[in-house]
Parts: structure tokens; sequence; C-alpha cells
């Protein structure tokens, strides 16, 4: 059985999109083989720099011939039938055959493949595989149309046997395929010609190409921790970095260099983020100081000099960019110690965050104010809050965050030491902008938690007042990664916040701090909206510094939009609020049940609320009272609607008639109170199990009772009985809300 | 190899470079004379990428990032800097191996350095255009861009451009071993009157940064963007037909330096920092609906491969 072996040899492709590209080679060659009937026994994908290749072994040499019956139409069907059929089958009507079966005369076809040979079926599926390659981005070159992911050289695809190796015959825009193949770029770049993969590999090698990634990671992580340990010192993990590393070479040398005396105080972060970014270098660092003192560069080369001349002209590079750094760094410092960073908070007036929502400095107001709004609540003093609010962006004006932004926050942070704030303001600085992926560390220090909080409401609040919310899978603002932000840090920190009331608030500030488009009807709408909130002294000195004259018709349409972007941006909250608990295993609708209740803009309360719900869902009492409460609910429903009367009067127990009756009677009247208190005290698994207790009751008063009784006082007072059923079911949530 | 001695001078290694490229077969053309950015937004790039005829073209070009003034003192970053360009189209098979044969010719031993093309996918939204290449580095030092033109314009290229951009400053200090810029040698430093790139640069650096940054007035800098937009609009909406000679004459290319004035007018503003994030955004939209309009209009012009019979 024949092995086959296939290179595609390119100009250099991405390091990032090398693997994934071996991987398609394989799975689409493969499964276009398997397709055609060509099994194989193995296979194995590699690549490099400048090639992809594919190794098969113990591929079949032609696919087996096949025979298939097909039953047809019956012999007295229409001839169109019998037409699709024979257009279907690839055959003519004299090559059909008629037989008889229970239900009649058909017609049968036998449909023949002739098997074929290895080599046609490679050429065919290797082309489809080139012209429809997933390359994430591919692109055209000279004056052809194929698409590849950099200029396309040679295609090797040789097909072995014990009696020799034979070039499979394909022709793709030009390129022929055949059996040679080049090395290294600089040190062996001679073609050559390889009669399998066994051959392919050990002249690779020789010509100065390690062919598995794998090997050339393994490697340059040993080379480098090597030489790291014989120094003393050692080299910082980066998985990401090695295996891009690895892809942009294929002979790899390690070369470990030092950095400068200079640049040794430069904070690690920033030697590490500039090495990295720039250069690909990995960091080696002092395991006594955790400073890092070294460089390990990954040459694609020897030389003559064993890398003396590579290892230099990198040091220089390396010296340039950090002096460059430093240079920032210095500065930065400067206008931190000297100025308390008030020249970049006043460069922020003039940089405008969205043009419909301000500046920068705009914004961080707006920010600085709800900060000191939510500091009581998180356990944060007000006057530090606003504080880190009013600088916690102050570095987006540093030099060092216009070089790296991956930067802001943490510069933030060491500026903020340097200008002498306290330390959980330095603090918030670099925290405020978490969390930003769900896996992301939230925040725990008041004052960072309070200003991470202010800063993501304000964000939501604005881009939903300019209706710039996301839609499907664009979100440019990053508004669900906000929200979820919002989210985490409200329920790890077991926050109680209204946050239908801070929404609002934040927007009457930013409008009263924006330039009014249309002065009397932002006077209308500040009167209105602060009728119905209770605002700081500066809200209302603002907002009476504005109040004019207005006609009323401009009153109603912006409360309405008031009204509009808070239950709107509270939606979406809660709608965030469900992607996350789906993960911790509770449902939607269960969400939903305890989202109709009161308050439901308290997300800790909230969240509270459904996993009390969810666990007693969970329990057979539980299941079975919602299954109570829906059939008292649907029953009295059709009663009101029936008799167009709400029964809620109460029941009388004197017209009581069953023992059924009075015990759940009884029960009723035990757990009301206990429902009510454990509300009351916000205690959902309390109230839940005062509920179940209902369970028993219910189920036997509807075993032993006809509700619609003869006897019309009787009738009335059990739907009134089903009234504080319902009524009290729905004590702790919306019970109609589940499914099921 | 005779050519890899090692040059003497900045100068030197730009004479290099332009025999190499003569030697090629390229057009060696002058730079062109407005304030661009980049090399790429000399028309012989921009424009003559776009339409099917053959092109091959190398050049010099002066070229300005206000935001990279340093008052002279950094040892890599000027506001004002050269850039060298290639442009060929069709981009030929050997483009890798052309491009390492003028890195020799300007005395860099392949040898003993470590030559790597890293994945740099290049756009421009400013020109409407991207290509996918590489930035080649040497020594960790990156000396090149090499881009396969993809779209300019909006326009899908064919045939496909190979576009080379050296930053000559950069480039020049590695191979002449200097470590600021301000120090190397200009001309040959055995010349009667030796001249460092300080002598020649220094004052310029110093003064233009202080302009870039603090001094130049923002206001009529918005002014003259607007003038420019408006300009590039009206040349182009003007009839294809000249009245005065009865020939057909888009004026392309005369829209296109307005199309170049307000993209560095928004650069200076950037220096300024007068733009922000978002505002950004809207002015590079404008820049590139211009350059759009350009290239639609180029296209229709015989350079751009327009004739009679496919008009018809």
């Amino acid at each position: 059985m024949p092995d086959l072996l296939i290179e595609l040899f390119s100009e250099e492709i991405p390091a990032r999109m090398q693997a994934d590209a071996a991987e398609a080679l394989k799975k689409r060659v493969t499964d276009g083989l398997v397709e055609a009937g060509l099994t194989y026994a193995g296979a194995q994908a590699f690549h490099t720099p400048r090639r992809l290749t594919l190794a098969l072994e113990g591929l079949l040499a032609e696919s087996p011939t096949t025979r298939e019956e097909r039953r047809g139409p019956r012999t007295d069907a229409p001839e169109k039938a019998v037409e699709g059929f024979l257009r279907g089958a690839g055959l003519t009507r004299d090559q059909l055959t008629e037989r008889e079966e229970k239900k009649g005369t058909f017609f049968f076809a036998v449909i023949e493949k002739q098997g074929r040979p290895a080599a046609e079926i490679v050429a065919e599926v290797l082309e489809t595989t080139i012209r429809t390659f997933p390359w994430p981005k591919s692109m055209r070159w000279g004056t052809g149309t194929l698409r590849w992911v950099r200029p396309l050289h040679s295609i090797l695809c040789l097909m072995t046997t014990e009696a020799g190796s034979e070039v499979v015959p394909l022709d793709i825009d030009g390129i022929t395929a055949g059996d040679s193949t080049r090395g290294h770029r600089f040190m062996a770049p001679a073609r050559f010609s390889v009669t399998g993969f066994e051959d392919y590999a050990a002249k690779l090698k020789r010509a100065h190409v390690v062919l598995d990634a794998a090997e050339r990671a393994d490697h340059i992580w040993n080379d480098a921790t090597n030489a790291a340990f014989a120094a003393g010192l050692e080299v910082v993990e980066d998985r990401g970095l090695l295996s891009e590393v690895a892809g942009l070479v294929e002979w790899p040398v390690v070369l470990m260099g030092e950095i400068g005396a200079d640049f040794l105080d430069l904070p690690p972060e920033v030697l590490q983020t500039s090495m990295k970014e720039h250069q690909k270098f990995f960091s080696v660092k002092n395991p006594s100081t955790g400073r890092i003192e070294r460089f390990v560069t990954v040459a694609n080369r020897e030389t003559a000099d064993n890398g003396a001349t590579v290892l230099a002209g990198n040091r220089k590079v390396l010296a340039a960019r950090l002096s460059d750094a430093k240079f920032f760094w210095e500065n930065d410092l400067r206008v931190a110690r000297a100025e308390k960073m008030q020249p970049w908070l006043d460069q922020l007036e003039n940089v405008t965050f969205h043009a419909k929502l301000g500046s920068q400095a705009d914004r961080i107001r707006r920010i600085a104010a709800l900060a000191r709004e939510i500091a009581p609540h998180v356990g944060a003093d007000p006057d530090m809050a606003a504080q880190a609010a009013r600088v916690a962006k102050a570095d987006l004006s540093s030099e060092m965050v216009y070089e790296f932004p991956e930067l802001q926050g943490l510069m933030g942070r060491y500026y903020s030491e340097a200008a002498g704030l306290a330390p959980e303001i330095a603090a918030a600085c670099e925290e405020h902008y978490s969390p930003l992926g769900p896996s992301d560390d939230v925040p725990e220090a008041p004052v960072s938690v309070a200003v991470a909080l202010a800063d993501k409401l304000d964000t939501l609040t604005g881009f939903w007042a300019i209706d710039e919310k996301p839609t499907g899978s664009k979100d440019p603002y990053a508004l669900r990664r906000a929200a979820l932000g919002v989210i985490r840090l409200v329920q790890n920190n077991a926050l109680r916040l209204h946050l239908g009331n801070l929404i609002d608030k934040q927007n009457v500030r930013r409008e009263t701090a924006l330039p009014p488009i249309d002065e009397t009807a932002l006077a209308d709408h500040f009167r209105i909206v602060k009728a119905s909130h209770d605002l700081t002294e500066a809200d209302n000195k603002a907002i009476a510094d504005r109040i004019a004259d207005a006609p009323s018709e401009q009153e109603s349409k912006i409360t309405d939009d008031s009204v509009d972007i808070r239950a709107d941006l509270l939606a979406f909250l809660h709608d965030r609020l469900k992607v996350h608990l789906r993960d911790a295993g509770i449902r939607h609708d269960v969400i939903d049940a305890c989202l109709a209740m009161p308050g439901n803009d308290d997300l800790t309360l909230l969240v509270k609320r459904a996993e009390a719900l969810s666990a007693f869902l969970a329990t057979s009492d539980g299941e079975n009272l919602v299954q109570g409460y829906k059939r008292a609910n649907n029953i009295l429903t059709q009663a009101e609607q029936k008799d167009g009367v709400a029964y809620e009067f109460g029941a009388d127990r004197k017209f009581a008639e069953t023992d059924e009756e009075r015990a759940l009677f009884d029960a009723l009247e035990t757990a009301r109170p206990q429902i009510d208190a454990a509300v009351e005290a916000e205690d959902f698994s309390a109230a839940m199990t005062a509920m179940a207790a209902l369970r028993a009751p219910i189920d036997a008063f509807f075993e032993a009772v006809q509700v619609n009784a003869d006897n019309q006082v009787v009738r009335r007072n059990r739907l009134n009985m089903l009234h504080t059923i319902r009524e009290t079911c729905l004590k702790a949530a919306d019970l109609t809300k589940l499914e099921g | 190899m005779a050519e890899t001695s090692k040059p003497k001078s900045f100068q030197e290694i730009i004479l290099r470079l332009q025999s190499y490229w003569a030697a090629q077969g390229c057009a060696i053309m002058q730079p062109y004379d407005m304030e661009v950015g980049a090399g790429t937004f000399h028309p012989a790039t921009t424009l003559r990428s776009l339409g099917s005829n053959p092109w091959a073209a190398a050049y010099v070009q002066p070229s300005r990032r206000p935001t990279d003034g340093r008052y002279g003192e950094n040892p890599n970053r000027l506001q004002h800097y050269y850039q060298y360009q290639v442009l060929i189209k069709p981009s030929p098979p050997d483009l890798q191996e052309l491009y390492l044969g003028s890195l020799a010719a300007i005395g860099i031993d392949m040898e003993m350095h470590d030559i790597r093309f890293v994945e740099d996918d290049w756009e421009s939204p400013t020109l409407g255009a991207w290509g996918l290449g590489w930035e080649v580095w040497c020594d960790g030092m990156e000396v090149s861009q090499f881009t396969y033109f993809q779209q300019v314009g909006g326009h899908d290229c064919h045939p496909v451009s190979g576009e080379l951009t050296y930053g000559l400053e950069r480039l020049a200090m590695y191979v002449l071993g200097i470590d600021h810029v301000m120090d190397m040698p200009y001309n040959d430093p055995q010349a009667p009157i030796a001249l460092s790139y300080g002598d020649v640069f220094r004052q310029t650096e110093e003064e233009y940064s202080r302009w870039n940054f603090d001094v130049a007035n923002t206001e009529v800098l918005l002014r003259h963007f607007e003038e420019a937009e408006a300009e590039c609009e009206a040349i182009l909406a003007q009839d294809t037909v000249d009245p005065k000679t009865g020939k057909r004459i888009v004026m392309a290319h005369p829209a296109y330096d307005q199309c170049i004035k307000a993209s560095h007018m928004f650069n200076l503003l950037d220096a300024r920092g007068v733009i922000s994030v978002t505002e950004r955004q809207a002015y590079i939209g404008r820049v590139r609906t211009l350059a759009k309009k350009c290239a639609d209009a180029f296209v229709t012009t015989r350079a751009g491969g327009w004739t009679e019979e496919t008009a018809a």
C-alpha cells in the first residue's frame, strides 16, 4: 500500500495561522480521500514558516469498485418520474430492469462505480483543498487568481510504494506538482528531490529545517532555560510567545543578551511588554530580586561568529526601544511628581470621548460624581472614591500609555504613587478597568469597586442614551463586557444597589453637563427628573441654573426617553445576567420569575431569590407546589373571566365544608406570616420552605374538593380561597413565569 | 560578493538602492512635491497600483509624521524622515529574492545576520487600501515593509502590485553602526565638508517639533482641511471633457493632491492633540472618501487602464 507525501511550499506563513492550517490540510485531504473510498492507516501534519506538510501512510492504491442496486418508480408511474430516476442514476432506459414486488412492478437500476487509481483521486482532492483552503485571510499575487495565505511557490505530491515513488500529476494555475523542495532560506536554499517522507524529513534536517513545530518549541525552551540557569536566572514562562516564536523559525538558535543597566529601573511590566510586543523576546529574571535583567531572542540561523553579530543587533534594537520607554517614563514621572498629573487631566478636556457624550474630562466628572454616590454602599470613603475616579484615567494622556495602550491603568497606579496619592487611589487606577472578561479578577478594594462600577455604569448609560446599543455580533464599544463587569462587581462583592436609580441620575448628570442642543427641552427634562429623584446638591444646582420657562409639549417625550433608557438598559443587564447565571445552572425562566418581583434592579437580591427558587424547584415539594399553584391560578383566572369579578375578598372559614378545606385554611394561616417575615428578611430559602408546607394541603384540597360547586356561596368562598393561594405563592417569586 | 563592501554614509545607501533597483528595471522617480505621511501616498504608488497597466518604480519619499517629533533628541524618532519605496506591478515571483538582493547591495551580509519575514498586514484606512505581507526584520530590527496590495481606494488590485518600503534612517543607522540618528554621516565622512544627519536636520526637527505640537493654528489647519476636501470634490465634479481643448481630461491627479493635503492637515491636527479617538475615525473616513473618489477617477484615465474600447 502506498504512502503519500504532500508539501505546500510558500512564502512565509504568519506564525499564528500555521498550526490550524496544518490541521485543516490534514482534515480536508483525508476527508476527501475517504469520501472517494480511499482509506489510509495513519496521517501526520507538520508546519514551518514556509511549508505545510502532510504525510499519509498505508493508502489504498485504488478506490474499490462498488455496485449499488436502487429501486425506482413503479413501471406504470408517469414518464416524468421515470425520467427523474434515470437522471439521478445516470443511466438510460434500456439499462433498467423490472421486477415484481408485493406492491407492484418496479424499475431497478444497478449503479456501478468503477474503482479509480489513488493518484487520480489525490490530485482532485488536493486541488479542491488548495482552492478552497480556509485561511483566515488570503491573497492573490502577480497576475493570477489563485488565493493562498502568501504566494504559493511549489507543490510536492509524491506516492511511494516498495517499487519506488511517483509524482502525482497535478497543475494548479501553473504550479506543477513535483518531488522536490527547498531547505532553509539562507543556510540551504538549493532545491532537492525526495523519495518519501523519511527521506524528506532527514534531508530537511540536513538542510537546516526542523519540520516539527513541537520539536522547535522544545528546543527553544530547553536552550533558553539552560542558558538562563547557567547565569543563575530564570526565563519568564510565556506559552503563547513560545509557540509564536517557534512559528517564526525553521532552524531555531537561542541567544541570551543583557538589558542595558540604564533600563533596569523601568517597571518590570514595561520591560516585559516592550520586549514581547516589539521584539518577541522572552524576559529573563533574577529569581532573588524579581527584576528582569536579560532577554532571550531566537534567531533563524547559525552564523560563523556564533550569533555575536545577531545578538549585538538585537541588543541595539532593544536599547533603542527601551530608551524610548525610559524617556516616556521619566517625562511622565516628572508630570506626576511635580504637577500631580494635572496637565494630563487638563488635556483630557480636549479629548472627545464621543461626539455625543462630551470630552473625556466630562466623562470623568460624571464618573466621579457617581463613584461618590456609590461609595457608602461599598464601604468606601466618598471623597476618596471621587478623587480616585478623577485621576483614574489621567494616564491616558501619559506618554507611556500613548506608546503602550495595553499598560493603561497599570501606569496610572505607578504615577498616582509618584504623585503621593493614597495607596487605595493608586490601586483604583489600575483596577477600575476590571473585570474585563468572564474569568478576569474582580476588584474587592472598596475604592476600586466604586470607581469600577461608576465607570461601567456611566459608559452603559451614555451609549444607551445616544442609542448606540450592541446589535447582533456588533458591539464596538464593548458594552456587553461592561454589563458583565457590572454584574460581576455587584455579585462578587454582594453589593446592595438599586441600579435603576443610579442609571437615572447618571442620565441627568450627562444631560446637565452637555452643551444643550435645545435649552428649553433640556430645562424641561431637568425639572421632571429632578422631581422624581433625590438628587445631590450639585445636581440640583446644575439643574436650577438651567431651568427656564418651557413649553410643555416636550415634556412627555423627554420623560418617556428617560424612562425608556432605564428600562431598556436594565433589561439588557438582566439578559446578560441570564447568560451569566446559565453557566451556574440557573434556568432562564427561574430568573424571569424573579425579575417579575419588585426591586429587580438590585442584582444581589435578584440572584439570591433566583438561587433559592432554583434550589426549591429541585425538590419534589417545590415542583408539586408549582403545579398546585398553576392549577389554582387557572381555575381562578377562568372563573374571573367568566364572572367578570375579582375574587379577592378573602375566604371565610365558616363556609368550608370539608376537612381538606379547613386544613388548607389552617396551613395558609400558618404559612402566610412566616412567608411575609422571611421575604421581609430577604431569606428566600425560609420563605420557600414555608411555601413547601402548603404543598400537601393544596394537593389534598384539589383531590377532595370541587371548586365550582353548585352552591354559589361555597363556590365563591372556594374561589376566594384560590385567590389567597395565588397571592401567597407569589410573595417570593412569580411562579406563573415558570415553564413546564 | 563584491558589492557588500560597507557603505560610508546615509547618502551612499540611498545611491546604492537607486542603482540596485534601476538595475532591476525600475523607473527611478523623484520624491512627490507635497507633504505626505509615507511613500505610499506618492501617486506613483497609490494611483499606479490601480488598473491593468504594468508598472515598476522606485523612489525616495520624504515623509512627515508630526506626532513622532522629538525635538531632534530621540536617537530614532523624527517628524521628518525618508522612505525608500519600490512598487512593481504585477508582483514578480522572485520579489523576496530581489528584495534580499537589495539588502546585500547596501552591505548587509546575509551570512552574518538573521533576516526574518514577520506577519504584518498592511492597511491604510485613509487610502481605503490593504494588503498582506510582512515587516522584514534584520537581527530583530524592522528594516522594511513588504506588501502585496490587494485593494487600493476601494478597488481590487488586478494584477497585484508588490510594494517594498524601507525606513531609510533606521536601516542606514543599522548598516553604519550608528546609535543616534543625528550622529550619522550624511555624506562621506572623509569629504572636505563632512556633514552629519544632525548638521542637516537637527535644526528643522527642533523647529517643526515645536510648531507641530504647540504652535500650529488648529483653526487654520481645520479650515485647510475643509478647503482641500471641497476642492477635491469640486475637481472631480468637473465634466470629463475639457471645454477648452475638447479633449477628455479626467483630473484624477490634481484631485488626489487635495486628498494628500487633507490627509496631512489631519496628521497635524492629530499632533496638536485636538482629535479624539472617535473624531479620528470620522476624519479618516472623510479622507478615505476622497481617496476612493480619486481612485474611481484614475481608473477612467489612460494611465489607469481606460481605453475607448473598454469604455464602450
